[in-house]
């Protein structure tokens, strides 16, 4: 290439004439459209361009230098000026008539924008529909799934175990591991609060009693819950999301087969299998780190702690586990929903994987709220 | 059609691309084996080649998006693998790469997928690259309402032609399309045809053309490169290329789709 496709075109304006020079390249670009505002606004709003135009000092031309002209003189009088210019390069013609052909139709698409104002109630609006639209989804959804299962029940040959095992192994025993740490570690801060209050009472030895009541009630399936809502929600979701918007599941329908049956059954019951199984594992260690620490400050001997431990009725443990199949299945089946309402993007995937996480920590402390008034009023 | 058609010699510094001994192995599997490729400049290289015979994946390594096993690729002058971060951007400004699935940004429109590449590299305003945006969408042929529409909402065609004009944002010098015509009416593919010998003439653009479609073949390149066998089997004019002994080529250019094309093309020739 010649050194000088460095320098930037210009439009050298004579009284008879306008002649267009060098290079107009997209290199150049924004200090063409500078160049070419600089004398629209020196020739008038409504320029007349009367002069004859001649472009045969262009040096380089590429497709956004040619817009940039065709934008400044119009494509009628554009066509016109390279009519009476036999010149120019056929090559150069050649472009100059496809860039003609490309911007005769108006290019501005038409766009329906509203006032801000409007376009915020508009949004306010949708939103709250939204919000009963979901309800009503994922009352409908589950519905599908439980009429999928009922169907699946009686049909052995249709059960899909190897999806399942793949399923509990990955939302399960994967998670074994971070649901201990976490409950073990809740379960020492408990111990620690509790002991620092009740020793204002000299009741520290209750302190076993409030770590095994919480965690057996309450903990132990919340914390498991939440963390399966964060770590297995967000993964259906995204799973799922992804196959649709990669058009997997319309195949998946094309093929005459059930999406929720095929995606969604493994999912649900694998969680339902596990979160019981974390529930658990999630109370024992909750238990474990609230010994450690009766053990290490209070003073309170293992034996002892096991010993008053026993006393606990034993109910706190069922009512505790009894609320895991329950938010199990909400979690999943959010999780799932979510995947499914994923639209075509990659955006999409993320929002609705933010929005599942969202709704099934919401959902689960909303139903533990309602569960625990239920246990109270039923003095379980 | 144009003087590059006649056998010119070629020198060293017509080179623009020059792929030495490549190796490209997945695992076990060998994809490249001692594969040896130049891309001149100026040219319309067409690489044709059976599906899984490696096309994408030596357009993948010549851009720089995968990492040669063994080899070299020198892409004007340089090798990419070698350079520095910032050096290797502004190499790879002039490229224009469309992909075989489109690849377009799922999260925005057409005209942000056009403007994007302009905005991020050339610094303009936003209004600024949008028109030029429209203008690219409307010169692969989509219509000006196109522009607002998402990826998902799109049909093949109109997603390979939006890619085309992602690929075409920043006048490239070189342009990698890989199955540029795949999905296109047949209208379409020959104005596809058209587009790209008028932007070869005029801009000096240099292209590799990864596709199956034969018309486009004919009509549009200078060269063309048999992939077969984990290297190039042959790469030269079509007249040599059609009379390489080998099966596939034989197939391929003698079966009855080839010999529609090549009447076809013969037939317009005359007129
Ligand atoms: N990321 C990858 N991992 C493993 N194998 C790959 C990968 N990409 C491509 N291949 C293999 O390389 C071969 C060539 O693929 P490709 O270049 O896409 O074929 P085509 O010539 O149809 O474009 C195929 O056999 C494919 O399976
Ligand atoms: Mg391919």
């Amino acid at each position: 290439m010649m050194p000088n496709t460095r320098q930037t075109g210009r439009l050298d304006d004579r009284p008879d004439s306008l002649h267009v020079i060098g290079n107009w390249t997209i290199t150049h670009y924004a200090r063409l459209q500078a160049q070419i505002d600089a004398f629209k606004t020196q020739a008038g709003n409504g320029h007349e361009l009367d002069r004859s135009i001649d472009l045969s000092a262009i040096e380089t031309l590429d497709t956004a230098g040619a817009a940039l002209l065709i934008d400044l003189l119009g494509v009628e009088r554009m066509a016109a000026t390279m009519a009476q210019a036999p010149e120019l390069p056929p090559a150069r013609r050649a472009l100059l008539d496809t860039m003609l052909q490309a911007m005769e139709t108006p290019l501005t698409p038409k766009s329906h924008e509203i006032s801000k104002p409007l376009a915020f109630l508009a949004q306010t609006g949708e939103r709250v529909e939204d919000f009963w639209k979901q309800q009503h989804l994922l009352l409908g959804f589950i519905g599908l799934i439980l009429s999928a299962l009922v169907t699946n029940l009686l049909r052995p040959r249709r059960w899909r175990m190897t999806a399942l095992v793949a399923q509990i192994q990955q939302t399960g025993f994967n998670a074994i591991g971070i649901v201990a740490l976490l409950t073990f570690l809740i379960g020492a801060v408990v111990a620690f609060l509790g002991a620092t209050v009740l020793q204002n009472f000299g009741a520290t030895i209750y302190t076993v009693n409030l770590v095994a009541f919480s965690f057996l009630r309450e903990f132990g399936v919340l914390l498991a819950a939440i963390l399966l809502a964060g770590r297995t929600a967000s993964a259906f979701t995204a799973q799922i999301g992804s196959m649709k918007a990669n058009e997997e599941i319309d195949a998946i329908r094309a093929l005459g087969l059930n999406p929720v049956e095929l995606l969604v059954l493994p999912r649900v019951l694998a969680i339902l299998v596990t979160l019981p199984i974390l529930t658990f594992v999630g109370m024992l260690s909750g238990i474990l780190g609230g010994a450690l620490v009766c053990l290490l400050t209070l003073d309170i001997s293992a034996l002892q702690f096991f010993t008053i431990l026993q006393d606990v009725a034993p109910h706190h443990f069922i009512v505790g586990l009894s609320k895991a199949p329950l938010f199990a299945f909400f979690i999943g089946a959010i999780g799932c929903l979510e995947g499914f309402k994923v639209s075509g993007s990659a955006q999409s995937v993320g929002e609705h994987t933010t929005s599942s996480v969202v709704q099934s920590i919401f959902m689960v402390i909303l139903l533990d709220a309602m569960a625990a008034l239920f246990f109270m009023e039923m003095g379980w | 059609m144009v003087s590059l058609r006649e056998d010119t010699p070629r020198g060293d510094d017509h080179v623009l691309i020059r792929i030495r001994d490549l190796c490209n192995r997945f695992g076990e599997h060998v994809v490249h084996e001692h594969l040896d490729l130049d891309v001149y400049r100026g040219e319309i290289l067409g690489i044709v080649g059976g599906s899984g015979s490696g096309k994408s994946v030596l357009l993948r390594s010549i851009v720089g998006l995968l990492r040669p096993s063994a080899g070299s690729i020198d892409v004007f002058g340089e090798d990419l693998q070698a350079l520095s971060t910032r050096r290797r951007s502004l190499l790879e400004r002039r490229f224009g790469v469309l992909f075989q699935r489109g690849a377009l940004f799922s999260s925005l429109n057409l005209q942000e997928n056009v403007a994007f590449p302009v905005l991020e590299h050339l610094g303009l305003a936003r209004a600024e690259a949008e028109f030029l945006a429209r203008v690219k969408l409307s010169l692969v042929g989509l219509p000006a309402n196109a522009a607002l529409q998402y990826p998902s909402e799109l049909s093949g065609g109109m997603i390979k032609r939006a890619a085309l004009a992602r690929a075409l944002a920043l006048d490239p010098e070189v342009l990698f399309l890989d199955e540029p015509t795949a999905g296109l009416d047949p209208i379409g593919a020959a104005a596809f045809d058209q587009l790209l010998l008028t932007l070869r003439d005029a801009l000096g653009l240099s292209v590799f053309l990864v596709t199956h479609d034969l018309d486009t073949l004919y009509s549009t390149c200078d060269r063309v490169a048999v992939l077969s066998q984990r290297r190039v089997l042959a790469a030269d004019r079509l007249e040599v290329v059609e009379k390489v002994d080998d099966p596939w080529v034989r197939d391929y250019f003698n079966g009855p789709r080839g010999r529609a094309a090549r009447r076809h093309i013969n037939s317009s020739k005359v007129d």
